[in-house]
């Protein structure tokens, strides 16, 4: 392909990948360089990996750092936690975003572009307030206490800020539309006719969406699936702000070494793994499934 | 006791108040051809979604066999519907396409794939059973499309503009392919088109339907020799409408300025059709003859006949002359002058 190109029009390709080797690659690459170096009082806190002495060339690396993470269960049990939250706040979004996706999708026009840009309206405020806003209507003295003791339902404000159901409200708040628009992308696509001539060969509705919709839908739940899980998996500022103390997630984890701890290589150990972990299975997923639709197309 | 096979009583239905069906009634026969016939908008196909359970009309009834099917869901219905672009699920292979319907009746695995293989064979598709729908031709995708329902052994199968996305060759063929399918399978087919030659030449009977109303029902002769009116005649082929006087016991031709002179019938009619192919003309050999006398404003030679616009006293219609005889040349070009005939039965007088 590269072959065919004119020489300016190069230029054009390349700079989205220049734009992410500088700022993705090189920085990964420092995280990495400074997750296998060792941890030391100064600034900055860890060790330059390769140093001249009267031994000569001297190399100070070291997979203590990996080690040590992996050994301690308070860092595995925050990387599950996350893991967690990630894996029910995708299938919350999916449970509630498919239907709007199809609701939207199945609109006229006209209707179809407001509601669009009301999924699309909340991207205009910043997200740190909405998430404040949450925290604000969840608090004891907040919006849904009052009225649930003006009605008589309870009598003393429920504390429903500062637990791990507030940070999956809060998480799921945020990501929704970010499910919602690629379902769409693909039901939009979508020929009405194949609900009909399901229903029409003798398919019920819950037959027809099992066996039609949903399998010609599988690759926008896929894309919006990956959209939400793999940033909530560091999700840092929601469990901030709304969670509490009984679950510690990821990201957390990774801001205390960093900020906190000053333990650089520490925090970077962790930053890599994760992403480790999180990004082979993925791609391994991705490629299996490209393989599959290429396959179908 | 005689009952129709399908009967349409007062079907009405109207989309955010605008009239799609207004008080429609229709019977259709077991075993036959039947088309719905009108341009985009007449309401064609609001009734076949009606008929095959997608839409419920306003009001009206729908009787099957003389059980009523108004409110049936569509997947109940013991009737299939092929649609225009086929709506042939891409995630299927040709086999699983075909047995997606039999899945939905308890069936059991050996019939399904009997019943699966003797379609095949019908509609000639061996040999495509694992492909999927867009590694296989149009005209391939039409048969898939039928053979999907038709595997269902249905009483009824809608065919919604059923050659629409065919092209022209494919069409002729394809066509003559689908009667003879339902003549041996003997099942009713109802067929949406706006095609009116697509129209006479599958139908026994059709309906012309225009604005939501049906204006006649008839078969393809009945409705292009006896249209009921203007609209009709001029839809379905090329129409020469005339005005008619009626004055002292006589019947005038006005444009033409002719008596017809054998008519039974003594009714006052105030128009006439005289089809194109019905009309010939001559070119003038003696000046002196005045009869009937008109010029030649536009030729189109188009191989097997030839179009003449012709001229008479500023009054322009068509004559459509076989071209039955070799030459090289046409006998008659613009600007002649040419002697109009017609047998005067072929006149067809009716009331607009």
């Amino acid at each position: 392909m590269i072959k065919n190109l004119k020489k300016q029009n190069v230029w054009f390709v390349f700079t989205p990948y220049l734009w992410l080797v500088l700022f993705f690659f090189v920085p990964l690459a420092l995280i990495f360089k400074i997750s296998i170096s060792v941890s030391e009082w100064g600034m900055p806190p860890y060790r330059d990996l390769f140093s001249l002495s009267e031994n000569g060339l001297e190399i100070n690396s070291t997979l203590g750092n990996y080690l040590f993470i992996f050994s301690d269960p308070f860092y595995i049990r925050s990387y599950l936690n996350s893991l967690s939250l990630a894996f029910t706040s995708t299938v919350l979004c999916l449970l509630i975003g498919y239907p709007i996706a199809f609701y939207v999708a199945k609109s006229k026009t006209n209707i179809r572009n407001i509601l669009l840009i009301m999924l699309i309206i909340p991207f205009w405020s910043s997200f740190l307030l909405r998430v404040y806003a949450w925290k604000v209507l969840l608090q004891g003295s907040g919006i849904i206490n009052s009225i649930l003791i003006h009605i008589g339902l309870i009598s003393e404000p429920i504390s429903m800020l500062h637990n791990h159901y507030a940070v999956i409200l809060g998480v799921v708040y945020t990501y929704l539309p970010f499910m919602i628009l690629p379902l769409y992308g693909y039901l939009v696509k979508f020929d009405l006719n194949l609900i009909d001539a399901s229903n029409d060969l003798g398919a019920k509705p819950l037959n027809t969406f099992v066996k039609v919709i949903l399998p010609l839908s599988l690759p926008g739940i896929v894309a919006g699936s990956m959209l939400v899980f793999i940033p909530v998996v560091g999700e840092y500022i929601i469990p901030e702000m709304l969670g509490g103390s009984d679950k510690l997630y990821f990201g957390k984890i990774i801001w205390d070494e960093f900020f906190v701890n000053r333990d650089w290589p520490i925090a970077s150990a962790l930053a890599m793994s994760g992403i480790i972990i999180l990004v082979f299975p993925i791609i391994i997923f991705q490629l299996m499934y490209a393989k599959y639709n290429f396959k179908n197309e | 006791m005689y009952e129709p096979f399908l009967q349409i009583i007062d079907v009405s239905k109207r989309f955010d108040n605008v009239v799609a069906l207004d008080k429609v009634n229709l019977k259709i026969e077991k075993s036959e051809i039947f088309s719905l016939l009108g341009s985009s908008g007449c309401g064609k196909s609001t009734l076949l979604r009606i008929i095959a359970g997608f839409e419920k009309p306003d009001e009206g009834r729908i009787l099957l066999e003389g059980k009523d099917i108004t409110k049936l869901p569509p997947y109940v219905r013991p009737l299939n519907i092929m649609f225009q672009n086929y709506a042939l699920f891409p995630h299927l292979n040709v086999t699983n396409n075909i047995q997606f319907g039999l899945k939905e009746e308890k069936i059991s695995k050996e019939e399904i794939n009997h019943r699966v293989n003797e379609i095949l064979n019908l509609l000639e598709l061996n040999g495509l059973e694992k492909r999927k729908i867009n590694e296989i031709s149009g005209g391939q995708q039409q048969r898939v499309a039928l053979a999907r329902c038709l595997v269902k052994k249905p009483k009824l199968l809608l065919l919604d503009e059923p050659l629409a996305a065919l092209d022209k060759q494919l069409r002729v063929q394809t066509q003559f392919e689908l009667v003879n399918l339902q003549y041996k399978l003997g099942i009713t087919f109802i067929i949406v088109t706006h095609d009116q030659e697509e129209a006479m030449s599958l139908s026994d009977r059709m309906a012309i339907m225009k604005n939501g109303e049906i204006l006649q029902v008839g078969n393809p002769v009945e409705i292009y020799e006896k249209p009921k009116d203007k609209y009709i005649a001029n839809f379905i082929g090329t129409a020469n409408i005339f005005n008619v006087l009626n004055k002292n016991n006589q019947i005038i031709i006005k444009e033409l300025n002719y008596e017809v002179k054998n008519i039974n019938n003594k009714e006052n009619y105030f128009k006439c059709l005289i089809r194109p192919e019905k009309i010939s003309v001559k070119k003038l050999e003696n000046q002196s003859d005045n009869l009937n006398i008109g010029v030649v404003k536009e030729v189109a030679y188009l191989g097997s006949y030839t179009k003449y616009l012709i001229d008479v006293n500023g009054f322009e219609f068509y004559s459509f002359m076989q071209n039955s005889l070799v030459s090289d040349n046409l006998q008659i070009r613009w600007d002649d002058k040419v002697q109009i005939i017609f047998n005067e039965t072929s006149i067809y007088f009716f009331n607009d």
